[in-house]
């Protein structure tokens, strides 16, 4: 049946998976990606789809792929770090192709509204060999994955699908189409290509590389490729998907130059050759990192004068906006007001009213004292804020799990004490490994594991692990029971909870100290 | 016909609830939409906003350009001065005048409703006076919601389904109130733009019903 429906960029891709025909849709929260999981799980039981959280995104990708070994269609969706974190499956899923259609939806977030940096996913496509659509608004959003199930399939390799946060967090008008069958279990003819042996992985290897040249010849034929050599040659323009939309809109509608914009990849070399020769000189606007103008620059150049973010004409970081590139092609923006207000002070996010994480911080520093200062390697989550006045608490931040792998080389250093702190989703992600080593070494470090019984920064989304879980899981990776703290952080016991941290410090081994109280957002 | 409007406030006070409610009526009318707003880390607390676009033909970006906004609608008012820059020359501020103080630095509130005054065409309303007196006091996004209405191609009535939609679940009463702030809001916003089409200068029709302020 043939529908309307209003949908984020995000809901987009998973009703087209739904629609697809998936059997399963595997997912770790993540800003901007999460809602592509949350829809498919909202309407799981209707579509008769396996829906649950993964403990990290590289176990999502190997469930995926798994069912994909199986002959059925599966949707693995994350946000673009999440992607360093099942690189080793995504890269090598390539090499051993799919059973059934295949799609990684990734969720770039350029200007790092919610995000510790702005990498660019389709280094990491062209990096394993493997095609990339790149939608410019939700309906492409919802063609392409729908395409990109029967592309998986007929060429038997992953697809991604790159989004980046404007478009995953936008919502608008989507019409959607009849809705395919699931696909039977059926396991591979041959399991040779999935065992990747070096006898069996040079075979696929080989066959991946002869396989490239077909995806080229697909992606030069796609209509998400386009090539238009009317309008002034002085200038022609090469963009991808979301910058596309922003030229028309700075150019009032259509743009008045020759270009391609592309939206699939690889790259469509073909139609770039011919717009570079029609013109006199070729400005690259892109969402991301400046991937099409690297190429196009190449080593010895385009053969004409070639501008974009790596000769300063358009900015190297941050995000695209309407204004930015009409300011890239000497066009006025017309902007009558500024602020009338002199002063404008920002406003972070912070730590909810009430938040147990923040009675947890207390405790630390009314353990530690003012001076002198004894840092806290930290992690990904909401604790994160605590670097924020009036705490001032954590010292690191830079991947899921780096804080106790951080604390085990701080403590190689000679620090004493160390300290970090994780959630206990980021724990269950990443920390368990960093865990498993500390305890191995019998390091002297205190470990907290801020236990909020769910995933919070992301609108709480169920936590595989906490509670006694969590628990029993610290003292089988080797941690000392008497060692293993779980406090109640709220305000009555912090006099209570310093004193115990403090006994913890003070002991030259590793204990593990867990504040266990749930989130003041989550609502069951 | 084209209307751009950002949707201004802090995390926690309903932005995305009231755009939602402004995408369904759009869509009910048969507008294109593109609606963009801001998930995860912001909405602990942080300035939020949204980017809300209707018409009745293709919309290109979900960005509005800077100049553009027909709207700012803003629940709290020291944000509205974070979006002017997107506003066009005849837009309309229409904004809470209740601060919501989460950070150490706010300004002196006088100076806030002073900077909003300064604005050729701004509907300033007391939204949580409205929400109170409705014994909702997490309702001033709708009392906001309701000032705009005047100035959009909506009736009133085009909310009650989405309304009865969004409270249904915690009882009739709360559909109700809900109902009754937006509607308190709307003559809020009707009594400036009665003003306008009695054919009053936009300067006076905009400073009158402040001058209590």
């Amino acid at each position: 049946m043939v529908k309307r429906e209003l949908l984020l960029g995000d809901e987009a891709i998973a009703l087209a998976a739904l629609d697809a025909g998936i059997s399963g849709a595997y997912s770790y929260p993540g800003t901007p990606a999460t809602e592509i999981f949350e829809y498919v799980q909202s309407r799981a039981a209707e579509f008769a789809v396996r829906a649950s959280w993964s403990a990290n995104e590289k176990v999502a990708y190997e469930g995926a792929l798994g069912m994909s070994y199986c002959g059925k269609r599966a949707l693995v969706s994350m946000k673009h770090v999440g992607l360093n974190v099942a690189a080793d499956p995504f890269v090598n899923s390539g090499v051993t192709g799919v059973g059934g259609g295949l799609v990684l939806c990734v969720a770039d977030d350029p200007g790092m509204h919610s995000s510790q940096d702005e990498q660019d996913s389709r280094y990491l496509a062209h990096f394993a060999l493997i095609p990339c659509m790149e939608p410019r608004n939700q309906q492409e959003a919802y063609d392409m994955t729908r395409e990109a199930f029967d592309l998986s399939e007929r060429f038997s390799t992953p697809v991604m699908v790159r989004l980046v946060t404007r478009l995953a967090h936008s919502r608008s008008d989507v019409v959607t189409s009849a809705r395919s069958a699931q696909n039977a279990l059926k396991l591979p003819d041959d399991v040779s290509g999935f065992i990747l042996l070096p006898s069996n992985a040079r075979v696929q290897y080989d066959k991946l590389v002869k396989k490239y040249p077909l995806l080229e010849e697909y992606a030069a034929a796609s209509r998400y490729n386009q090539l238009s050599l009317s309008g002034d040659r002085r200038v022609g323009i090469l963009c991808n998907a979301m910058a596309y939309n922003y030229l028309r809109e700075a150019f009032g509608g259509d743009i008045p130059h020759p270009f391609v914009k592309v939206g699939m990849y690889p790259m469509p070399k073909a139609m770039i050759r011919q717009l570079v020769e029609a013109v006199d000189e070729v400005v690259v606007v892109e969402e991301g990192y400046p991937f099409l103008e690297e190429a196009l620059r190449g080593i010895t150049g385009a053969g004409k004068p070639v501008h974009g973010m790596l000769d300063g004409r358009l900015p190297r970081t941050g995000e695209l906006t309407p204004a930015v590139v009409a300011r890239a092609f000497g066009i006025e923006v017309d902007s009558p007001y500024a602020p009338t207000l002199s002063a404008l002070p920002g406003r972070p996010p912070a730590l909810c009213p009430g938040c147990p994480h923040a009675d947890s911080f207390r405790a630390v520093k009314l353990a530690t004292g003012d001076a002198p200062r004894v840092p806290i390697f930290s992690d990904i989550g909401c604790y994160t804020l605590s670097f924020y006045p009036p705490y001032n608490a954590v010292d690191s931040c830079v991947d899921m799990g780096a804080s106790i792998s951080m604390a085990i080389g701080a403590a190689h250093a000679g620090l004493h004490p160390v300290m970090c702190s994780i959630g206990d989703s980021t724990f269950g992600h990443s920390g368990m490994t960093g865990l498993l080593t500390a305890a191995y070494e019998k390091l002297p470090m205190t470990v907290f594991i801020l236990d909020n019984g769910t995933v919070a920064m992301t609108g709480t989304q169920d936590t595989l692990l906490t509670g006694d879980a969590l628990v029993k899981a610290v003292i089988g990776l080797g941690v000392e029971p008497e060692h293993v703290r779980v406090l109640s952080p709220l305000p009555k016991n912090l006099e209570e909870n310093a004193r115990i941290i403090r006994e913890e410090l003070e002991y030259k081994g590793l204990s593990v100290i867990i504040p266990k109280r749930i989130c003041v957002q989550y609502k069951r | 016909m084209k209307q751009d409007i950002i949707l201004a406030g802090v995390g926690g006070q309903g932005i995305l609830t009231i755009a939602f409610m402004l995408d369904s009526a759009a869509m009910a009318r048969g507008y294109r939409i593109k609606q963009a707003e801001v998930h995860g880390m912001a909405q602990r607390g942080g300035a939020v906003y949204s980017h809300l676009r209707f018409a009745d033909h293709e919309i290109l970006s979900d960005l509005i350009p800077a100049g553009q906004a027909d709207m700012i609608l803003a629940v709290e008012p020291l944000e509205v001065q974070r979006y002017l820059p997107y506003l066009n020359r005849n837009g309309v501020v229409v904004s809470s005048v209740h601060p919501f103080k989460n950070i150490p630095d706010y300004p002196e509130e006088k100076s806030v409703l002073d900077a909003l005054l300064e604005l050729p065409r701004a509907v300033l309303v007391d939204a949580r006076q409205i929400a109170t007196a409705n014994k909702m006091p997490r309702a001033e996004n709708m009392a906001m919601l309701g000032a705009a209405l005047p100035f959009l191609p909506f009736e009133l009535a085009d909310f009650d389904p989405f309304i009865r939609a969004q409270f249904e679940r915690k009882g009739e009463a709360v559909v109700q109130s809900n109902m009754a702030v937006l509607a308190q809001g709307f003559r809020m916003g009707m009594a400036v733009k009665e003003r306008l089409d009695a054919g009053m200068p936009a300067d006076a029709a905009f400073r009158e019903p402040h001058a209590n302020l």
